[in-house]
């Protein structure tokens, strides 16, 4: 469960959380576009790199080690398919060149959930909400997306309390063959999206009993303005991007296994 | 016999949920592990059957360092009620809500029938036996937790907030109950913030007291509930009993008495003095 931990938003101030949330959105996008539009390792390993500072000037490391910590699994299932594959389409012979090509696609998932963490981590679930409304999306959707964001953790709890109940019970989650394995976890499944279904409904009757979508114009007590510091993120991230893709076209990234063999 | 040892508890997210306790607890004992929300009860019991381990320090059961044995195996002596019976709800039937931790410790197809009639009637739930759990109240629902885990005869018994959504009779029968469960052998420990309901137990029960992940008082009922200091830290209040008696004092009435039934034999012994 600790994936989600380093999602969850903390108020603290810093330049980063300052931002405006709309800002902080595009780089999230400009990343994401630039992960996608490189392929070499020499380039996604800068993107990375480059990501890190921000982590501690938005002082977010400790959560953000405990998200990267929470994807290593995925990270080194996705890193031994690339090879695995690779490999094997290569007649079954290794070259360091696959090892280098699979480590780039591993980075291409630790850069996007990095950004997406820095993101989630410096932008408070209300001034996203917010930000959603003022381009123009309507509310009921702000809202059950922020909503879903916020009870991430809660619900992590609930499988946490589940997972205890049932091993008090007996239950050895790591018995069995594989399939025994995914008979296990059906006592887990079953109260947990029973509990979350019911505080779905819960959380539906509190909010019509306190005149949800009374009105269909909904006002706010704060607006989001952008800062002169916003605009300067904004057109420094429109240049990284023109930047990015001018590279993309006109230079070819060598690939490092060349440069050292 | 339990012995937890200066138990530090950290949980991932940094929060020190413990911060040194100690307790022995021995076979037949009747505990209640008493103190605010949030001071570390429920991250207590979890370490008893080893769901989870000391950051520092030690628990044993029966000799053996809860590190050391698998949860199941542990809860096989140690019976934990979550304080939600929702938490744990996933059969169709009552009936194989209770054979499924029966199933898991392997007990013979025919023992497990006859566990299931005897946990059903002992807990007063006989007609539900074929209904989905989810449909029932929920005071049946606790019932049926409760009668899950008596099921397999743990030896230890221990219930996380039982009087928690459950109105005064079902309180004053679950009393009955604990206190015959207690009567017959087992330690039976419970986890409350309810004074009210620990105070009209008779016998009374060994009172821990936890604030701030720590045992701040460890004694009888009648000397720790009616302790106002103690009370007060605990961010608990007194039982009522004895905070009329603790106004009366004057009268030369003691100060620690807990509940109505000692409070009757105190007034009519006087009574009948003058
Ligand atoms: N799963 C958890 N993850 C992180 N912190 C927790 C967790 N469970 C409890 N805590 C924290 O540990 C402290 C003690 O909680 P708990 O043992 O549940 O108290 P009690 O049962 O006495 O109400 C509280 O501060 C609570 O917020
Ligand atoms: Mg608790």
């Amino acid at each position: 469960m600790s994936i989600f931990e380093g999602f969850v938003f903390r108020r603290i101030d810093t330049p980063i959380h300052r931002l405006d949330p709309r800002v902080k959105f595009l780089y999230t996008l400009v990343t994401l576009v630039l992960a996608i539009l490189f392929n070499e390792f020499l380039a996604l390993f800068v993107l990375f790199v480059g990501q890190l500072p921000l982590i501690w000037v938005a002082r977010v490391q400790r959560s953000w080690a405990r998200t990267m910590k929470g994807s290593l699994a995925l990270v080194l299932l996705i890193f031994f398919t690339n090879l695995l594959t690779r490999w094997a389409y290569a007649g079954f012979r290794l070259h360091p060149v696959y090892l280098e090509e699979s480590l780039a696609m591993t980075l291409r998932f630790l850069i996007l959930v990095e950004s997406f963490s820095i993101f989630s981590l410096t932008t408070s679930p209300d001034d996203l909400s917010l930000a959603m409304e003022q381009a123009g999306i309507p509310y009921w959707f702000c809202f059950a997306f922020t909503t879903s964001i916020r009870l991430m953790p809660a619900i992590a709890r609930d499988a946490q309390t589940i997972v205890n109940a049932q091993r008090s019970r007996g239950l050895e989650l790591e018995r069995g063959n594989f399939l025994t394995r995914i008979k296990n976890y059906i006592p887990i499944l079953v109260p947990l999206i029973v509990t979350t279904i019911r505080r779905s409904l819960e959380l539906a009757e509190a909010m019509e009993s306190r005149a949800w979508g009374a009105t269909e114009k909904r006002t706010s007590l704060t607006q989001l303005e952008m800062g002169k510091t916003d605009y300067i993120a904004t057109v420094f991230l429109l240049i990284l991007l023109a930047l990015a893709i001018y590279i993309r076209v006109s230079t070819r990234i060598p690939n490092l296994t060349s440069l050292i063999l | 016999m339990i012995v937890v040892e200066n138990v530090y508890y950290t949980y991932p997210n940094g929060v020190e949920a413990l911060k040194g306790v100690s307790l022995r607890i021995k076979d037949g004992e009747f505990v209640a592990i008493m103190g605010e929300n949030g001071a570390g009860k429920t991250t207590l019991v979890l370490h008893l059957n080893g769901l989870l381990k000391p950051t520092k320090g030690r628990v044993l059961v029966d000799g053996v360092d809860t590190r050391e044995v698998s949860v199941a195996q542990l809860s096989r002596k140690v019976g934990l009620v979550f304080q939600n019976p929702d938490s744990q709800f996933f059969c169709s039937t009552v009936e194989e809500e209770i054979a499924f931790a029966l199933k898991n410790f392997g007990f013979s197809q025919e023992v497990i029938e006859k566990r299931i009639t005897w946990a059903l009637n002992l807990m007063n739930l006989k007609q539900y036996r074929h209904r989905s759990p989810f449909t029932l109240s929920g005071g049946e629902k606790k019932r049926v937790a409760l009668a899950a885990v008596l099921a397999w005869d743990p030896q230890i018994l221990i219930l996380d907030e039982p009087t928690i959504g459950q109105d005064y009779r079902q309180k004053e029968k679950l009393r009955q109950f604990i206190l015959q469960l207690n009567s017959q052998g087992r330690t039976v420990i419970i986890v409350t913030h309810d004074v009210e309901f620990v105070a009209d137990c008779v016998p009374a029960p060994r009172v821990v007291l936890m604030a701030g992940g720590r045992v701040i008082a460890d004694g009888d009922a009648e000397e720790v509930l009616t302790n106002p200091e103690l009370v007060k830290k605990a961010s608990l209040i007194q039982p009522q009993i004895s905070q009329v008696f603790q106004e009366l004092a004057d009268l030369g009435l003691p100060r620690n008495v807990l509940n109505v039934y000692e409070a009757r034999r105190i007034i009519l012994e006087r009574w009948r003095g003058r």
